[in-house]
């Protein structure tokens, strides 16, 4: 940066004096799509001033895949597997959203028991995928390895009890319309009570290493601030929203499922900074082992999936829905449009984590290089659902 | 104090290091050619095609009817129908796949053509390791390569195998008592009853 073109151009220019070093220029830096720490591939373009941050331009779409028009073009069981593609962390709530999404459009009843089972499986969801972005944080943030690796351990806990149940540790495909597709055992469900009673013991390990680490308070707090007004406006949902001060769940505004059935709290942030963004996540799965505990006391026996329902030539009547759940990253949801055929005519995802992506700039401005890493993995992001 | 968050950090870390020599929860990887985790019965890995009996090709369930080919969402299934008929496992004269290839390159073990198999005749195979070096003919599974028997699958998952046999032999007992009804119906000549070739499968889906 420092070598000296001696061009023309170069030469009429007016010199730059040591002390004001390129002040009022800009240095365009590409991060990505292979930086390490941009979860997947993603690329930043980014304008520095010195090390400030002064512009920020997100370039996405190295993973898209087509998946809208593969979901119009497929019959309405095809899409199932292919969401769990989009958010490969949270297969299990992808399902719901498209499996509700179906259901209302086609005015599907569900099983007592299949809509308790879908409740324990999205927030065992919740658990795994907060833990896991806990885990990347403290990686961004220099922890190498070590958070990450305990993190994970307690992640393929929940991923076993996912691939004892459905047959896969992420591609789930376990959710059909009506219902899911195979009952949980008594065993199993034993199973995943040991280990949701058990796992508040791992969160506040958990805590121990964030809360009150000199390291972590230093990264986060002040840093990415984001401010209600902004968050409303721009459609942020999910933790993100939270963290802001924002009382807005969709499990607890649109009452999807069995929700109101349940005793849980809201964790809300306040200042909206990352470090808030950060304690929302451990708050989130506190209020989960709650949910999952309550679950397993209610849960009643019976059918797992409504009989009415036929797997081949599904075409549900004209119209259109939009079904939309409260996944871990915020509010992901399915609108469809039918012409009565056997697939879509419209199929559009909203998804949680490129809506919440689109804010990266406002909270990067005004910060160093080193914490737009961490704002950018306090946003929880994953590829497969920005590009689609 | 300055500090005392990453010592209590440091704590935690020191805990899990001399846990894992005592505490199994901690100590969680296994060594793995060496060592495998067993899989759970639910496992589900690529598909393949079921036969009775001995003879791995005259012995396959599937009659080529190409359901799972129209329903497989990355269309990976490719099949010739025969011109020609073959008694089945049941004795029934029926039609059988020429070709049955599946790309396992392309396949994503959704297990949506073994939900929407009338036959019970494609199932869930739990081999997962299938590296190759070669890239093309490797990876296209063909109807002998795919073709793995009863016994094979009730050994991989036990609890499935013990239904869809239940289930068969079921349907097959039910298929003679009205062969043995219809045989003596068929004699007089007032009542119609339509061919036995034609009935379908007991086990198709109603749809």
């Amino acid at each position: 940066m420092s070598a000296v073109i001696e061009t023309l151009e170069a030469m009429e220019r007016p010199p730059v004096s040591m002390g004001s070093r390129l002040e009022g220029e800009l240095l365009e830096v590409s991060m990505g799509p292979q930086h390490p720490s941009t979860h997947g591939v993603f690329r930043m373009n980014v304008a520095l001033e010195g090390e400030i941050v002064r512009k920020l331009k997100p370039v996405f779409g190295y993973l898209h895949r087509n998946h809208e028009k593969i979901g119009e073009s497929v019959s309405y069981l095809g899409s199932m597997p292919y969401t769990d593609r989009l958010d490969y962390f949270c297969s299990m709530t992808n399902n719901w959203a498209y499996a509700l999404s179906v259901e209302k459009l086609a005015g599907i009843e569900v099983p007592e028991r299949a809509e308790y089972l879908r409740i324990i499986l999205a927030e065992l969801t919740r658990l795994q995928n907060h833990v896991s972005l806990l885990g990347f944080l403290l990686n961004d943030m220099g922890a190498w390895g070590t958070p990450l690796m305990y993190a994970f351990r307690e992640r393929e806990k929940i991923l076993d009890l996912f691939e004892s149940l459905s047959g896969s540790r992420m591609m789930c495909d376990y959710m059909r319309f009506g219902g899911c597709r195979v009952d949980a055992s008594p065993e199993w469900l034993a199973r995943a009570k040991k280990i949701v009673d058990i796992f508040p013991r791992f969160v506040d390990e958990l805590e121990q290493l964030i809360v009150g680490n000199e390291v972590v308070i230093a990264r986060t707090q002040n840093v990415g601030k984001l401010s209600r007004d902004l968050a409303i406006s721009t459609g942020i949902t999910g933790p993100m929203l939270r963290a802001c001060g924002v009382n807005y769940d969709v499990r607890k505004v649109d009452c999807y499922g069995f929700y109101p059935r349940f005793k849980f709290r809201i964790p809300l942030g306040e200042h909206g900074d990352t470090y808030d963004r950060l304690m929302m996540r451990i708050l989130e799965m506190r209020e989960s082992v709650g949910i999952l505990k309550q679950a397993f006391e209610q849960i009643p026996t019976g059918p797992i999936i409504n009989p009415k329902v036929k797997i081949r030539a599904f075409r549900p009547p004209v119209g259109e829905a939009y079904g939309r759940i409260e996944a871990p990253k915020g509010e992901l949801g399915f609108y469809l449009i039918s012409d009565g055929g056997p697939n879509p005519y419209r199929y559009r995802v909203r998804p949680p984590s490129f809506i919440n992506l689109t804010i990266l700039e406002d909270m990067c401005l005004g910060h160093t290089v080193a914490d737009v890493m961490v704002i950018l993995g306090s946003i929880d992001i994953v590829m497969g659902e920005v590009d689609r | 104090m300055i500090g005392t968050g990453i010592l209590k950090g440091m704590a935690v870390t020191a805990r899990n290091f001399v846990g894992s020599y005592f505490d199994k929860e901690r100590l969680i990887t296994v060594q793995y050619p060496e060592e495998r985790n067993p899989l759970p019965e639910n496992y589900r890995n690529f598909p393949f095609l079921v036969y009775d009996g001995d003879d791995s090709q005259a012995g396959l369930r599937c009659v080529a009817c190409k359901i799972c080919e129209k329903e497989c969402p990355p269309q990976c299934i490719y099949i010739v129908k025969s011109d020609d008929k073959k008694p089945d496992y049941m004795g029934k004269p029926q039609f059988y796949p020429k070709v049955f290839d599946i790309d396992i390159s392309v396949c994503m073990s959704c297990q949506i053509c073994v939900e929407v198999c009338p036959f019970e005749a494609i199932k869930m195979d739990k081999d997962f390791e299938l590296s190759t070096r070669e890239r093309f003919d490797a990876l296209l599974m063909r109807k002998d390569d795919l073709a793995k028997s009863n016994d094979y699958y009730r050994r991989i998952s036990p609890t499935d195998a013990a239904e869809v046999d239940r289930k068969l032999t079921a349907a097959a007992e039910a298929a003679a008592k009205k062969k043995a009804a219809a045989a003596p119906a068929a004699t007089k000549p007032a009542t119609p009853t339509p061919p036995a070739s034609n009935e379908p499968a007991p086990t198709r889906a109603s749809s």
